[in-house]
């Protein structure tokens, strides 16, 4: 090994390696289809594929863990790469959240794709490919590291926000997302060339000492902030640059729709985290009231926007958005009980969301596309299993005490009041009571209305197994609560 | 400082006034005499027969997409050979992981028919 590729290097993407070497072999074996099983079957080897990767980027994170417990063999942190990719406990949260989130949805995507008649092996591929870019979104300290990984990760969810190639909304989803984004990207890469003025280098570490030495309200720092909040901010979908998400929520096949909605707003929120925490850090005095106005802002407009929906995946994408300002928040409040309470959120968040994505998923059949509120009429009366576990996220979405979502509210909102932000805190309160009412048509028409179709659920072993899981962490995290937030508050200590 | 602004000053200046100067020079100079076939586009001297903003076939697309990795790659091979020399077998084993990798895009548009014209 020559001194350009240490054992170190290879070390702190070993799990990126795992997922571009299956993802690119999902690709092969899909391209000489004629040579091994074709069809149905084919399917299930690439969905094979996927565990394995998945199960090799754990063992990879795993070993990861257990180097940074043992203090490495020099004592020095895990970076690679001169210093681009830094594994810490930080980038091992977020990756975890990636790998569950990734792994749950191939699971459940088998079935739904098969119903949808666009069951391609490259699907699976997409999917390891954008988990790929998220990891380097979590791990990358240098701009042009973090801009390739979120380029990998968008362009991967454009290409599969688009997978129902004859529906014209997957379509028209994909081409709106594809179109915004990549004007939010131009953003993000002028504020990202600001900052390379202002430092004279990509890394984060030289970016943050240089921004440090000017004042936070010097007219190139407010541009660059501003410039590379666009950005940031789009992906997480705050407003005022929520508007790809309802369209692209809605349009896209359900299970690419709960991948983005989980995923891609965890590995942003890692990437945001980065930049506000590190190279901007100094910058505070400038972007608090910045992030406070958006916050409300994108609760006002989530919460509201969500009243009326009638469309379950638009009602969702709208709370997905209200969500992201709770977690801008925790960021706003900026102390260690505020940026935990994010990574608490997040962890929350993604079983939640993914559950109920998952009953949306169930109740895909042929012929009916089950995403409307008249599609849960009854749903008690069907199955009451996916009633009762669609009830704990709902609980959970609301923030409503036995279920997991609440800790997420009480850990943003005690940071708030903690950093005497008390009018907000009373905001996210209002609005997380607004919230009750929207989470709450999905259940009344569950429980209270009569059946409109006989037509049983979609269920498969994997529908199954996935929903079960992320009811129980949903549940767990809601009861038990103390290792979770043990394993998020070790992500903070960086 | 400003001193050395002071040449793109004198350019902006003199670029601004360029063109006016000429088209106003022109107006005095040239005969006027107006009529229709002056104002038709000129393209190779054959009237153009319908607008241009016309729909085409979507495999162009895939092409120019193709031709644009393709075309990167050669340029991300440039810095590697002219680095040859202190790069070494690194390089090449480096260069060789890069190439895998186009390799089996490249190989999984050619299974699908994204070469393939009609």
């Amino acid at each position: 090994m020559s001194t350009f590729y240490t054992a170190t290097d290879h070390f702190s993407i070993l799990p990126a390696i795992m997922l571009a070497l299956f993802g690119c072999s999902i690709l092969l074996f899909d391209a000489f289809d004629a040579f091994f099983f074709g069809g149905a079957r084919q399917r299930r080897w690439q969905l094979l594929f996927v565990v394995m990767a998945e199960i090799g980027a754990g063992v990879g994170l795993v070993k990861q863990t257990l180097y940074l417990a043992a203090g490495g063999p020099n004592g020095l942190p895990l970076d690679g790469f001169h210093g681009t990719i830094l594994v810490n406990h930080f980038s091992i949260f977020f990756n975890w959240i990636f790998l569950v989130a990734a792994l749950i949805v191939a699971v459940v995507s088998y079935q739904y794709l098969e119903t949808a008649g666009e069951h391609h092996g490259e699907y699976y591929g997409l999917i390891l490919f954008a988990q790929c870019g998220m990891y380097f979104l979590a791990t990358g300290t240098d701009l042009i590291t973090l801009f390739i990984g979120l380029e990998l990760m968008a362009l991967s969810f454009y290409v599969m926000v688009g997978f129902l190639r004859t529906e014209q909304r997957s379509n028209e989803a994909a081409m709106k997302y594809l179109l915004l984004g990549a004007f939010s990207t131009g953003f993000l890469a002028y504020g990202f060339s600001v900052l390379y003025g202002i430092a004279g280098s990509t890394k984060l570490s030289e970016i943050a000492a240089a921004v440090a030495e000017r004042s936070p309200w010097d007219p190139v720092v407010i541009l660059a902030l501003v410039t590379a909040s666009v950005g940031l901010l789009f992906k997480i979908s705050a407003v005022p640059f929520h508007m790809w998400a309802p369209d692209a929520y809605e349009g896209a096949p359900t299970t690419v729709t709960a991948y983005l909605s989980v995923g891609s707003t965890a590995a942003s929120m890692a990437f945001l985290l980065r930049m506000f925490m590190g190279p901007l850090v100094s910058a505070r005095a400038a972007w608090e009231p910045l992030l406070a106005v958006v916050a409300v802002m994108t609760l006002t407009l989530g919460n509201l926007a969500a009243i009326n929906q009638t469309n379950i995946k638009r009602l969702l994408a709208y709370s997905s958005i209200s969500h992201a300002g709770y977690m801008l928040l925790g960021l706003v409040a900026g102390n260690d009980t505020g940026i935990n309470g994010i990574l608490v959120y997040l962890l929350v968040y993604t079983f939640m969301n993914l559950g109920a994505f998952i009953v949306i998923i169930a109740l895909r059949r042929q012929n009916i596309i089950g995403e409307d509120l008249d599609d849960f009429a009854g749903l008690m009366h069907r199955s009451p299993g996916y009633a009762v576990l669609m009830l704990v996220f709902l609980l959970s979405l609301a923030g409503i005490p036995p279920t997991a979502g609440f800790l997420g509210k009480y850990y943003i909102f005690l940071a708030l009041v903690q950093t005497g932000h008390y009018g907000l805190a009373v905001i996210g309160v209002l609005y997380a009571a607004v919230a009750i009412y929207y989470y709450f048509k999905i259940v009344r028409s569950m429980f209270m209305r009569d059946e409109e179709q006989a037509a049983p659920l979609a269920t498969s072993t994997g529908v199954r197994l996935a929903v079960t899981v992320a009811g129980a962490l949903t549940l767990g995290i809601g009861i038990y609560p103390e290792p979770f937030i043990r394993f998020a508050g070790a992500a903070l200590v960086r | 400082m400003p001193g050395g602004y002071l040449p793109i000053l004198i350019f902006l200046v003199l670029a601004t006034l360029f063109p006016i100067v000429a088209i106003l020079a022109a107006k005095l100079v040239r005969p006027a005499a107006p009529f229709v076939t002056k104002l038709e586009a000129y393209e190779c001297g054959i009237k153009a027969a319908s607008d241009s903003r016309g729909r085409y076939t979507v495999r162009f697309y895939i092409i120019a997409i193709l031709f644009v990795i393709f075309d990167v790659e050669t340029i991300f091979l440039f810095p590697w050979a002219v680095r040859y020399g202190s790069l070494q077998w690194f390089g090449v084993a480096e260069v060789v992981v890069f190439l895998a990798i186009l390799a089996v895009g490249y190989v999984w548009a050619y299974k699908k028919g994204a070469l393939d014209w009609v």
